[in-house]
């Protein structure tokens, strides 16, 4: 049923152009309630964090609205997107706020890459310099960093080449079924679709499977902790950030599945897909970064 | 309510506040301040005209452009002449500036070539002192009493300090600053000096005083509650008199050093301990123990001070490893000063634990843990 | 064949006006969402204001009279904090949610239900700093700047902080999102990126910086958090941190964030200065452009509020140049709106008078700008009485007379009904006045050595912070007469006219007054020139 209505508006800039209306969405609760989930997590983070008893609750309540809004929004967007209300318009406009919320995820990364750059080519240097000796005679500020000025030794850091070599490669392929997946779709062969599409979050549920083990193994034989200074803090914090975003796209890319199992998307027509493909493919541009310079270099 | 009325007419005519009324820069007694100074009112002067050029042909075009005055609005709305001139002409005024600035910029950078050193550490809320090349050290803290009205103990109202820093006229005075917990700022405006103190890095700055006399200033990074009440004092003395006070502390500090071995009696260690308490702690905890609820505790009747001892040394001694704001004071007071301060706090408002911790105890626990 | 317009199981997308509470808390409508924005804002700027009175009324003389110093201390940063992200910033995005699709003839915002999440994202943000005074502890004290490692002491209420700037920058980088979309991707045919209304171009550019530098702000004070309760060391020495770093990451964004509060103003004047002087902005493009250079410029000058940490001096320089050429664009905007007025046929409105206050006021805001950019200079005044005066220049009488300007100028056009031209000329007369006697002397007190963010002072400063604070108290009476007349004008003001000013030829101006509901829900065929004048309009159904 989709693919007859976007025929008498075409597709593209052109089409775009061409269209004089734009679809509004009624009324909605949504945001509303987005709002309220959103209250009741930053309410109830900061209450758990001080160990006040409501602040568990509190985030318990926020997360299940959240969960409820997402549902519930998405659902009205998924129905809008089957009766046809996403022209060629609509759909520049959804191509448009995806790269530019895409853009503030980068910038997101970039704050956490500038600590990075800062501490390894400023501040542990500095610590270690000559006027520093007054403070820290001992300081060694190679990098990695595995001791600190402040801080007892006893942590080692994280080698490039075993594991995350490996969830490299796993990233990189998921990045290529995913594209698989969707040359299939633009040919038309669901089946070839549902495979590629599922082999890539199967792929991304291999990464955060390795990931968490990757993370035992450090914790427990490496004795690096989120606490282990410089190289702990940003390791744990870049890849922890960037094991979220994963773990948010494998769950994007499994409700795609459901949604192309159940029919939708077709060669013209298929935002939802390309979005998550976008993003997935952001998550594993950031990864190859913190291969090269939280794990490599 | 404060006495309204006579701190306003204090305030308002008192001679040294209407005399001190200045719409200027501090008068600068070293060469970087007076560069300063003279930078400052250049670029005044550049910005006035900037300010009547460009207003005075706005109210120009106000008074005779206007539409009750019968004025036709010309419809031009392009002139690239004028808009190269008027992105040029800014430019080159930029670049009037920007030289005489590189000049003075280079020279406050110019730290080395000193005559003596001085370590500057920002505690939460005084300041340390550590002649390097003299081995003289001392903490300054601020000495106007704190009941809110405007008393003083002899200086100018929240500018006085105990211990000022001193330093000889005419020498090269190389300062290398750091700080114990947050992020201070020592600033002393005659000498065109502010630095960032920063907790766990060296900054370096320098001044070369001119003229003896008492130079007074401010901490000028927020550093919490009592960020307004750490002053900076600094008193410039001619050669000779520098010489003689450098000895006399010298002297003062040795006199006044404890003997570690010494063996104190509970009384005499409450008295000792109740002064380390007011220099160094009644900015959280209060001067009647209760502290300020839901920020700092109270220690009359805390679990702590009235807990078993090894606990209280360990969070004196160490600091909290909840709270940063409880520094680990291990670091600036000696054995003496913490033992009796422990003492005090076991044997005050009303918490009767009735020993004394000696400062063999405390050596003891810093033993423990290097 | 299923057509959005006959399609049974979809809302239709030309919906009436919902009734009652309805309306506003589900509301997709952009005028709706807008004027949600503009009450919250105003809202914000009453809560923030009044925490300037009280910090105003401790430092009336020395001694402490109200409050403690840790108090004072949050008083101080929730004000800051206040203004910039609760009133500043929510006042412009609902000025660009009311005009923008008005003045490039759009039907609504590109996402219109996000939207709404974004404006209502703010009551829970706003509600989260306001009950940090109520838990132990009290709230943030570290200043709106946040700095490490002082934000790392303090209890919970630092951490509500943190959360309601998390909620606060998701909520703007939405809105911003939905800015740049709209523009880019729903300008009616005709409108052309280069005839845009300036202030089309200022909010484009002014999302932008928001989308790039908002979630810079969260990763920071993220860091924070993680160092508070999780044992990083990111402002720590201990652990190879530094809590210079915190200052870098945080001016990255506090930078852009000042234009992000400025351009929008920029946008505001361009257009309220050529319909008074009934004459084209000057220099249209080279005003485009010169806003395009500060926003990039705004990217590499941060480290201007840092001289006194201690930087090497060829960053010093470096930061100091960069920081210094703002000026030039800056200065272009100037004398464009100056040549815009020159030989124009000016008639003087309250609209007109806050734009001119704008540039006289912000001019000397933007020298002192200048002045403080030496860095050779800056050393004495960082941190004193001379910065407070510098930002408030060109906050108040910059960001805030704008406002003002902006929401008299387009008043008619929202309600339908005239202000008090009375009541808003003694408002800006009076606002003038007392303004410059609130923050004038703030310059003479930060040039003798008052450092800011302290609730005592020594008495040579006794006579200037008296002025200050009875400048302050007036001023803020000042905007009683305001929101007087924006609640009686609304109520029972005169009907405003189609064309309440003369000058005015944007496309805002072409459809009835008040505007519909629903605006060119059929996109109309434009011809426009410079600075979004509309010379044809065809088509453009409304409802
Ligand atoms: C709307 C907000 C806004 C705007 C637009 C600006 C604009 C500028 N600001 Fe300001 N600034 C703030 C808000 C703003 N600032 C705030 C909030 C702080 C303090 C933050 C805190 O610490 O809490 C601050 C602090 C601040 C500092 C740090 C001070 C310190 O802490 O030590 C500096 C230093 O360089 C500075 C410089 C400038 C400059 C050069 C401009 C320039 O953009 C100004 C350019 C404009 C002009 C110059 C006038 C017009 C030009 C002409 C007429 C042309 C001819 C002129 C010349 C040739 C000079 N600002
Ligand atoms: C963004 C915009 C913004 C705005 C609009 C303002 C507006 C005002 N600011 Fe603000 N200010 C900041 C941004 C802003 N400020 C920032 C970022 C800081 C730095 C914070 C920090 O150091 O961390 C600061 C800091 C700051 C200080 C320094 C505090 C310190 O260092 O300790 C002072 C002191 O005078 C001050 C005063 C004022 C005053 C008097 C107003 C007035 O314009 C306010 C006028 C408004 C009202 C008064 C309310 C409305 C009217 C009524 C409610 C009617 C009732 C009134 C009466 C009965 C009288 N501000
Ligand atoms: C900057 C503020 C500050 C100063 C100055 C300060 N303290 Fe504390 N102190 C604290 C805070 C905050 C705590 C709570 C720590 C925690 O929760 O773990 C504390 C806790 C304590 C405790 C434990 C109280 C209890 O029952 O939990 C003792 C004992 C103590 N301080 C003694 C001292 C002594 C002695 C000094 C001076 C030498 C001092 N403090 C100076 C902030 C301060
Ligand atoms: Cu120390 Cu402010
Ligand atoms: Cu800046």
């Amino acid at each position: 049923m989709q693919s007859h209505e976007v025929a008498d508006n075409g597709h593209g800039a052109d089409a775009a152009a061409r269209q004089t209306r734009y679809y509004v969405p009624s009324p909605s609760r949504w945001p509303l309630v987005g709002a309220l989930a959103l209250f009741f997590l930053g309410l109830g983070a900061a209450f758990a964090l001080n160990g006040v008893l409501i602040g568990p609750w509190s985030l318990a309540i926020g997360a299940a609205i959240l969960v409820w809004m997402l549902i519930g929004w998405f659902g009205d967007v998924v129905r809008e997107s089957r009766a046809g209300a996403y022209r060629a318009r609509e759909d520049m406009s959804f191509r448009w706020g995806m790269g530019w919320f895409i853009f503030s995820e980068v910038m997101f990364f970039a704050a956490f890459f500038g600590a990075l750059y800062y501490v390894r080519v400023i501040s542990v240097p500095e610590l270690g310099d000559a006027a520093h000796k007054l403070l820290y005679p001992d300081f060694n500020p190679a990098w990695p960093l595995v001791t600190a000025p402040g801080l007892p030794a006893g942590y080692q850091a994280m080698g490039a080449w075993g594991l995350p070599a490996l969830n490299t490669a796993i990233l990189l392929t998921s990045g290529a079924t995913l594209t698989w997946a969707h040359w299939a779709l633009l040919a038309g062969r669901r089946s070839r679709l549902l495979a590629g599409l599922g082999a890539t979050v199967l792929l991304g549920v291999l990464f955060l499977l390795l990931q968490a083990y990757e993370y035992r193994h450090a914790m427990h034989e490496l004795g690096l902790t989120f606490a282990s200074g410089a190289y702990g803090m940003t390791f744990y914090m870049m890849t922890g950030f960037h094991g979220l975003h994963v773990l948010v796209g494998t769950l994007i890319l499994a409700v795609i599945w459901l949604r192309v199992a159940r029919g939708d998307f077709d060669a013209r027509h298929h935002f939802g897909f390309e979005a998550a493909a976008w993003y997935w493919h952001f998550v594993d541009v950031v990864w190859l970064l913190l291969f090269v310079f939280v794990y490599w270099l | 309510m404060p006495p309204v009325l006579p701190v306003l007419l204090l305030a308002v005519l008192a001679p040294p506040a209407v005399l001190a009324n200045q719409l200027n820069l501090q008068t600068p007694v070293t060469s970087v301040a007076r560069d300063v100074y003279d930078l400052h009112t250049l670029l005044l002067y550049i910005t006035i005209a900037i300010v009547v050029a460009v207003f005075g042909v706005m109210f120009y075009a106000i008074v005779r452009h206007r539409k009750s005055a019968g004025h036709q609005a010309k419809q031009f709305h392009e002139n690239t002449t004028v808009e190269v001139i008027w992105t040029v002409v800014p430019l080159l005024i930029l670049v009037g500036m920007a030289w005489p600035a590189t000049r003075v910029v280079l020279a406050q950078k110019q730290t080395r070539g000193e005559d003596m050193t001085v370590k500057v550490t920002g505690y939460q809320w005084k300041w340390q002192y550590d002649y390097l090349d003299d081995g003289v050290a001392f903490m300054s803290h601020l000495s106007t009493p704190r009941d809110g009205t405007l008393k003083t103990a002899g200086g100018p109202y929240l500018l006085e300090v105990d211990e000022p820093l001193v330093v000889p006229v005419g020498q090269k005075v190389r300062l290398l600053l750091t700080a114990n917990d947050v992020i201070h700022s020592w600033w002393v405006p005659a000498f065109g000096v502010k630095q960032d103190a920063i907790p766990g890095f060296v900054r370096e700055a320098w001044f070369k005083a001119d003229k003896p006399g008492t130079y007074r200033g401010q901490c000028a990074e927020l550093c919490g509650k009592d960020h307004g009440y750490m002053p900076i004092v600094v008193e410039v003395k001619p050669e000779a008199e520098y010489a003689r006070w450098l000895t006399a502390k010298k002297a003062q500090l040795a006199a006044q050093a404890d003997d570690p071995a010494k063996v104190w009696k509970l009384d005499e260690a409450v008295r000792r301990g109740e002064e380390v308490y007011r220099k160094n702690c009644v900015a959280c905890h209060m001067e009647d123990g209760k502290g300020v609820p839901g920020t700092f505790p109270a220690l009359a009747g805390g679990a702590i001070t009235t807990g078993p001892v090894a606990a209280h040394i360990d969070i004196v001694l160490n600091g909290s490893r909840k709270n940063a704001a409880m520094a680990a004071w291990g670091k600036q007071l000696s054995d003496t000063e913490i033992a009796t301060v422990i003492t005090y706090e076991r044997n005050a408002w009303g918490n009767r634990d009735g020993k004394v911790v000696q400062p063999k105890d405390i050596k003891a626990a810093r033993g423990g843990q290097a | 064949m299923a057509t959005v317009e006959d399609s049974a199981h979809l809302p239709h997308d030309a919906h009436g006006k919902p009734g009652g509470w309805a309306r506003w808390v589900y509301a997709t409508n952009h005028k709706d969402i807008g004027t949600l924005y503009l009450w919250f804002a105003f809202a914000m700027f009453i809560s923030g204001g009044v925490m300037a009175l009280a910090i105003r009324a401790e430092l009336f003389m020395p001694g402490l009279q109200f409050w403690q110093p840790e108090l004072f201390n949050q008083l101080t940063t929730l004000h800051g904090l206040v203004m910039v992200f609760g009133a500043i910033m929510p006042a412009f995005t609902g000025l660009a949610n009311w005009m923008l699709p008005l003045m490039i003839g759009a039907p609504d915002m590109a996402f219109a239900r996000m939207n709404n999440w974004s404006f209502w994202l703010l009551p829970p943000a706003a509600l989260l700093l306001m009950l940090s005074f109520w838990v132990p502890g009290g709230a943030a004290a570290a200043g709106w700047t946040l700095y490490a490692p002082l934000s790392t002491q303090g209890g919970m209420g630092m951490d509500l902080t943190i959360f309601a700037i998390h909620i606060l920058g998701v909520s703007s980088v939405m809105g911003a999102i939905n800015i740049v979309v709209t523009v880019l991707n729903l300008r009616a045919p005709g409108m052309g990126l280069m005839q845009m209304p300036m202030f089309a171009w200022a909010s484009l550019i002014t999302a932008y910086l928001i989308i790039a530098v908002m979630p810079v702000l969260a990763g920071v004070v993220t860091m924070v958090l993680t160092d508070r309760h999780f044992g990083t060391h990111f402002f720590n020495a201990a652990g190879g941190g530094d809590p210079v770093m915190y200052q870098h990451i945080f001016w990255f964004f506090g930078h852009p964030e000042v234009y992000i509060m400025a351009l929008p103003a920029f946008g505001i004047v361009s257009q309220v200065i050529p319909t008074f002087a009934r004459k084209p902005l000057f220099g249209y493009a080279s005003m485009v452009y010169a806003t395009a250079s500060i926003a990039i410029l705004s990217f590499m000058v941060w480290a201007h509020h840092m001289f006194t940490t201690g930087m090497p001096a060829t960053a010093q320089l470096f930061f100091m140049y960069a920081t210094m050429l703002i000026a030039v664009p800056t200065g272009v905007k100037v004398f464009n709106w100056v040549a815009t007025m020159w030989e124009g046929s000016m008639t003087f409105e309250t609209p007109m008078l806050f734009a001119i206050g704008f540039v006289m006021l912000f001019t000397i805001g933007g020298l002192s700008g200048v002045i403080l950019s030496v860095a050779a200079v800056d050393v004495q005044l960082q941190d004193s009485y001379y910065v407070v005066a510098h930002f408030h220049y060109v906050l108040v009488a910059g960001a805030l007379f704008s406002l003002f300007a902006a929401v008299y100028y387009w008043f008619p056009k929202m309600t339908g009904k005239m202000y008090s031209e009375g009541l808003g000329k003694l408002h800006f007369w009076w606002s003038l006045l007392w303004f410059n006697v609130t923050f004038f002397p703030m310059h003479f007190l930060g040039l003798a050595g008052m450092p800011r963010r302290i609730p005592d002072y020594a008495l040579q400063f006794t006579d200037f912070n008296a002025i200050s604070s009875v400048g302050a108290m007036m001023f803020g009476l000042g905007q009683l007469i305001f929101f007087y007349n924006m609640v009686r004008s609304i109520r029972h003001g005169k009907e405003a006219p189609q064309l309440p000013w003369e000058g005015a030829n944007t496309l805002e101006w072409k459809i009835p007054t008040p505007a519909p509901y629903h605006s060119f829900v059929e996109a109309p065929e434009l011809k426009a020139g410079d600075n979004g004048v509309i010379l044809s309009m065809q088509g453009g159904e409304h409802h």
